[in-house]
């Protein structure tokens, strides 16, 4: 059974196959519409606007102080890459959305589902059997480009689809063609989507960054249409 | 459930354009519309678009706020359809300076990207939150009424 809803102003997808109980799947949306509801920068009665309003800490809600501590230790890990300061304001949303996905993944598990996916704005987690996961073609979204098999995987793309970016390469002196998107597989969602996130800034150099990472795979495709992958991800290949 | 489905249609053409702009100022060229075309005589929240006897006219959008900044649309309408939808504006965030290591290069392999067969149960690609955009796209279809 398969269920899509749209919140946070994206499709939300759940499908499970171990039994079809229509009323769980309310569960896990009404979980994402709560997530929504604290950490969207849109509305102004959201904790998080409150916070760039100038809440102090103390009055933070325990999951804000989660993810907080998540993004800052992001960061660290990314070299800066992963930065949620912007003009003066916090934004969680390049880990919000993993994040969230991979508590509603746990929250189907403790009710005892074990195959299924949830995947929201093309981000996923798959769960169970072995799953096969379009990676989609940035330059026609009608169009796959890649499919893997996986299962018990989170996988995020983070990208521009509508051309390359423009990165200037201080040691050759030269703007080479920019990356017009990056997959990454990682044990999960979350890992996944918060290393998309900051590889997708790092430009070219982004798959470098996953290749160093263990247990995290890529697949970087340029503004050539060259694709750039490290040697775990071609085990996915379905 | 019209509504849903008008939503995907539109996140779907929000995709052509919008994806992944949250690091860079994309060029956007003037968009094929196929989607919104086809859903559209136009209903956003269930409205039915009828527009006067001007047989092209564009309608400028409200300036939204998405996540990284402001998007602002304009629609085009010819003989009662969408024709396209511009960005006026879209956020343009993050820095693009990057110091660029290729001393990993020998562990990761390439290939051109080609076309795959579609059979498969997700699809991973980018997105971003398109609130910002039905909204603007909403004023501006408004004001084509």
């Amino acid at each position: 059974m398969k269920q899509t809803r749209i919140i946070m102003g994206m499709p939300i997808t759940i499908e499970i196959r171990d039994e079809d109980n229509p009323l769980v799947f309310e569960t896990v949306f009404d979980y994402f519409r709560s997530v929504d509801a604290r950490f969207s920068p849109f509305k102004s009665d959201s904790e998080l606007s409150q916070i760039n309003r100038g809440l102090p800490k103390e009055k933070w809600s325990d999951e804000m102080k989660e993810v907080m501590e998540l993004c800052d230790q992001t960061r660290e890990i990314t070299g800066g890459y992963f930065d949620i300061y912007y003009e003066g304001n916090i934004d969680t949303s390049g880990l919000v959305k993993g994040w969230a996905i991979d508590k509603a993944a746990m929250m189907l598990k403790d009710l005892g589902y074990n195959i299924f996916f949830i995947e929201a704005g093309g981000d996923i987690q798959v769960e169970g059997d072995q799953w096969e996961v379009g990676i989609r073609n940035p330059f026609d979204v009608n169009e796959i480009v890649k499919v893997i098999s996986i299962s018990g995987k989170g996988v995020a793309t983070s990208g521009a689809y509508i051309r390359g970016d423009h990165i200037y390469n201080p040691i050759r002196k030269s703007t080479p063609i920019g990356v017009s998107s990056i997959t990454v597989v990682a044990s999960d969602i979350f890992e996944a989507d918060r290393f998309a996130t900051a590889a997708y800034a790092m430009g070219s150099a982004g798959i470098n960054f996953i290749n160093a990472l263990p247990e995290v795979e890529g697949y970087m495709i340029d503004g050539s249409g060259l694709a750039t992958f490290t040697k775990g991800f071609a085990n996915y290949v379905a | 459930m019209k509504k849903i489905y008008l939503g995907i249609a539109i996140l779907f053409i929000y995709g052509l354009y919008s994806v992944g702009i949250r690091h860079e100022r994309p060029i956007i060229a003037a968009p094929k519309l196929k989607g919104i075309a086809s859903t559209s005589q136009a209903t956003i929240k269930s409205k039915t678009l009828q527009v006067g006897p001007v047989s092209r006219h564009t309608y400028v959008g409200a300036s939204e706020n998405a996540y990284y900044g402001n998007v602002q649309v304009s629609v085009t309408i010819a003989n009662h359809r969408i024709s396209s939808v511009k960005f006026l504006s879209y956020p343009n965030t993050h820095s693009t300076s990057v110091f660029i290591n290729q001393q990993a290069m020998p562990y990761l392999q390439q290939e051109a990207i080609q076309a795959q067969s579609s059979h498969v149960s997700i699809i991973s690609g980018a997105t971003f939150t398109s609130e910002a955009f039905i909204q603007s796209l909403q004023s501006a279809l408004n004001k084509a009424q």
